[in-house]
């Protein structure tokens, strides 16, 4: 059946009959329509000028193993971002699930200490990275490894993305509708044999989730590093030395002393195609994973 | 006559809003018990105490006893065990997101059970209690969740059963299923009660009349009338419980 | 306040119908008993068209009764009123088919002179007319008293109909030619023992109906 044919079709001269006859609607039917077409102008316009100054300079020899200032080389900054990742997800994952796990299962409801994780966690949500930047620097680097370390820049940003897992986590475990929980306790389950083999497993694509988006704040974080993780070009051979991340990599091409030289430039912008590259990634696991859950 | 569980002077308080009123109610063994009453009566309140899922909720309060074969229920019996004593089967099908062989062997591993043959036995026998053994016997490493709604709810049952109950509460078990799904429940129901003690929670009274032997009906928190369900809708002796049962309630 | 209006409205309906079923035996008997001590043929065969009214308002009760059933599932009480009134509607149309019967033997007597004054006879109708009026009173009216009395009455009917019976043995004793219509006689006195029998039914289906308690004679 064509759709001509349904009794449920308006032809489009129709449409803007009705339209015409209210003036206030077709305005604003405009207005939104310029709107969507203005915000999917802007994406394109930025990624096509960043793949097409980027693309061409993609070349192997960005991806040597050493960093000198003859090969600007980003693979030391790849290397140091998964570094960063996994350093700041040992950290902030176990601490983030373990707080939400308390928040939702065990903390009473009305309890004076969960309204305080809450306000807390709230706050850490809305402090700028640079302050986060900040107080890693004088709290990592003057006191306790005295000087830059990928340690340190690992701890602040696990500060950062605490907020999102505790969050993300607390949204998943409250989703796990309390049927399951009830069941389990049915049977004769304790409250650790519960969470750990029913409320847990259901949650875990939306904790998924959420580490996921922090892993997409890790390697797109810039200001908080600087302070602490350094910007050294190269594999640390230790913690808590200095190395930088992909991030920064591009911001230190750009800052270079020796830039705007187009040998810089250019590089800068392939890193750029890279850091893309691995957002774009991290957001479609994200939201594959969210699609996973929601379909549940 | 042989009684299973004996509710005691029971009152029980949500903070200050008392759900039960001095309710005392003998639960006879191998018979089925169904509480009726309108919502907020009390009834699902009682029958969650009974195997202490109550405990979950802050502010509760009860006070009287409650026995099982004579035992205090509230007074040093491990929950866990009370709760493997006492299953439960609830309102809506809730099987876990796990297969379905996992969703029955939950209970037994809970309860230390790791032998793989000792485990294959107890999934057999629960799902053949429960009659959808012939459902599912193909599909038992599937998800549970594929099932309809009736299977699901029987799998619950099989899953409540897979833990040796002498006891099952079962708060509205068919509320969410279509009249063939409960009807198989009803069915199940009445061979079930030849090996374990029911208690049933339901807004339909043609199925507390199909299945019950004795009913109770509850009205804002109190036990009104118990007995035999034929004189509880044929004859009832007081007059709240004829005006609910006949519909001219309030 | 009830929630069943509809349900309030159909069962008022049967209760209505009952009425109306039992003024129609009532005259149906009346009118047999007039018709047997006046001689009245042309009024017996108007006991045919009562009785036909009766029948037409049974299946009338019937349908409401079972549609209550299978519609509304009464429960208690209701369920009570309305399988009594469906029990009760059976021994009606009963009595009607035993009004009719009587008038048909009313018809058969011809212009033969009566071998005896009716004296019992009409006693008994009056009687059993009182008791099938209690019956259905007792019902709509929830008399317990009422219900329970209709046993006791049917004792002077069943006294009566021995005396009916003794009485015609002797007359027959006395000249066998009398037999033919001693036998007819006898008939309408059994006829009228009957509907005795079938008042003190519902007398029991009513205090069912009342009480809740079932048979309860053989329970004692």
């Amino acid at each position: 059946m064509s759709k001509s044919e349904a009794i449920n079709y308006i032809p489009f001269k129709q449409k803007l009959r009705g339209y015409l006859k209210h003036p206030m609607s077709l305005f604003l039917l405009i207005l939104v329509i310029g709107a969507a077409v203005i915000t999917v102008g802007l994406v394109a316009i930025l990624l096509g000028h960043l793949l097409i100054k980027g693309i061409p300079h993609i070349k192997p020899h960005l991806f040597e193993w050493k960093y000198t200032t003859d090969n600007l080389s980003m693979m030391p900054a790849i290397i140091n971002t998964f570094i960063m990742v996994i350093l700041t997800l040992l950290i902030a994952v176990p601490v983030g699930i373990s707080s939400a796990i308390y928040l939702v299962e065990y903390a009473k409801r009305g309890n004076k200490v969960v309204s305080v994780i809450r306000l807390t966690t709230e706050t850490l949500a809305g402090i700028p990275s640079i302050v986060f930047g900040l107080f890693g620097f004088i709290v990592f680097n003057t006191m306790i490894f005295k000087g830059y370390s990928m340690i340190g820049g690992a701890l602040t940003l696990s500060m950062m993305v605490l907020p999102i897992i505790i969050r993300t986590t607390e949204e998943a475990l409250i989703s796990v509708p309390d049927l399951f929980r009830e069941g389990s306790f049915g049977l004769g389950a304790g409250k650790l044999r519960t969470i750990t083999r029913i409320v847990l497993p259901y949650a875990m694509p939306g904790i998924l989730a959420g580490i996921i988006l922090s892993i997409g704040r890790i390697v797109g974080e810039t200001a908080a590093l600087i302070f602490t993780a350094g910007t050294i070009p190269g594999v640390p051979k230790a913690l808590t030395r200095s190395g930088r991340t992909l991030s920064l990599h591009l911001f230190e091409l750009v800052q270079n002393p020796q830039a705007p030289t187009d040998r810089y430039f250019n590089a800068a912008y392939a890193t750029a195609v890279v850091l893309l590259a691995l957002v774009v990634l991290v957001n479609a696991l994200s939201s594959f994973i969210a699609k996973k859950l929601s379909s549940k | 006559m042989n009684y299973k569980m004996e509710i005691n002077n029971v009152n029980l308080f949500y903070d200050k809003f008392q759900a039960l009123k001095d309710v005392t109610i003998p639960i006879a063994e191998k018979q089925i018990t169904a509480f009726i009453g309108p919502s907020g009566c009390g009834k699902s309140t009682l029958l969650k105490s009974l195997n202490r899922m109550n405990d979950l909720i802050e502010g509760c309060l009860i006070k009287g006893k409650m026995l099982l074969d004579g035992e205090d229920i509230y007074g040093g019996m491990n929950v866990d065990i009370l709760r493997k004593r006492v299953g439960m089967v609830f309102q809506k099908p809730n099987p876990f997101s796990m297969s379905i062989y996992d969703n029955i062997a939950y209970g037994p591993r809970t309860h230390g059970i790791r032998s793989k043959a000792a485990l294959d036995e107890i999934v057999e026998k629960s799902l053949k209690n429960a009659a959808i053994w012939n459902e599912t016997k193909d599909r038992l490493k599937k998800s549970a969740l594929g099932m309809s709604g009736g299977q699901q709810q029987r799998l619950c049952i099989a899953r409540a059963l897979s833990v040796s109950p002498e006891v099952i509460l079962m708060d509205e078990p068919t509320s969410a299923l279509d009249p063939i799904s409960t009807g198989k429940i009803e069915e199940l129901m009445s061979e079930l009660k030849k090996e374990y003690t029911v208690i049933i929670v339901t807004h339909n009274m043609q199925q507390a009349t199909r299945i019950s032997d004795t009913t109770a009906f509850f009205l804002l928190g109190e036990m009104v009338e118990h007995n035999v369900t034929r004189e509880i809708f044929s004859n009832p002796k007081e007059k709240r419980t004829e005006d609910y049962i006949t519909g001219r309630f309030g | 306040m009830s929630f069943r209006t509809n349900y309030d409205k159909d069962l008022k309906s049967v209760f209505d119908n009952l009425v109306q079923m039992c003024r129609h035996i009532e005259i149906a008997l009346e009118k047999c008993v007039v018709a047997l001590t006046q001689r009245d043929f042309e009024l017996a065969k108007e006991v045919y068209e009562e009785e036909r009214i009766v029948d037409k308002l049974e299946r009338k009760i019937e349908k409401s009764c079972l549609d209550i059933l299978l519609l509304e599932q009464p429960v208690a009480r209701d369920f009570r009123e309305v399988s009594t009134a469906l029990k009760m509607i059976t021994d009606l149309e009963r009595i009607g088919d035993q009004a009719r019967d009587i008038a048909e033997i009313t018809t058969q007597f011809g212009e033969e002179e009566y071998i005896k004054k009716l004296e019992h006879i009409p006693q008994m109708a009056a009687i059993v007319i009182q008791m099938v009026k209690d019956g259905v009173q007792a019902y709509i009216g929830r008399e317990i008293e009422l219900a329970r009395s209709l046993n006791k009455t049917d004792d002077k009917v069943d006294e009566l109909f021995e005396t009916v019976v003794n009485d015609l043995i002797s007359i027959i004793k006395k000249n066998p030619d009398n037999a033919k219509q001693a036998m007819m006689l006898m008939m309408i006195a059994k006829y009228l023992e009957r509907i005795g029998d079938h008042a003190v039914n519902i007398g029991e289906s009513v205090e069912y109906a009342i009480t809740g308690v079932l048979h309860k004679k053989n329970n004692q």
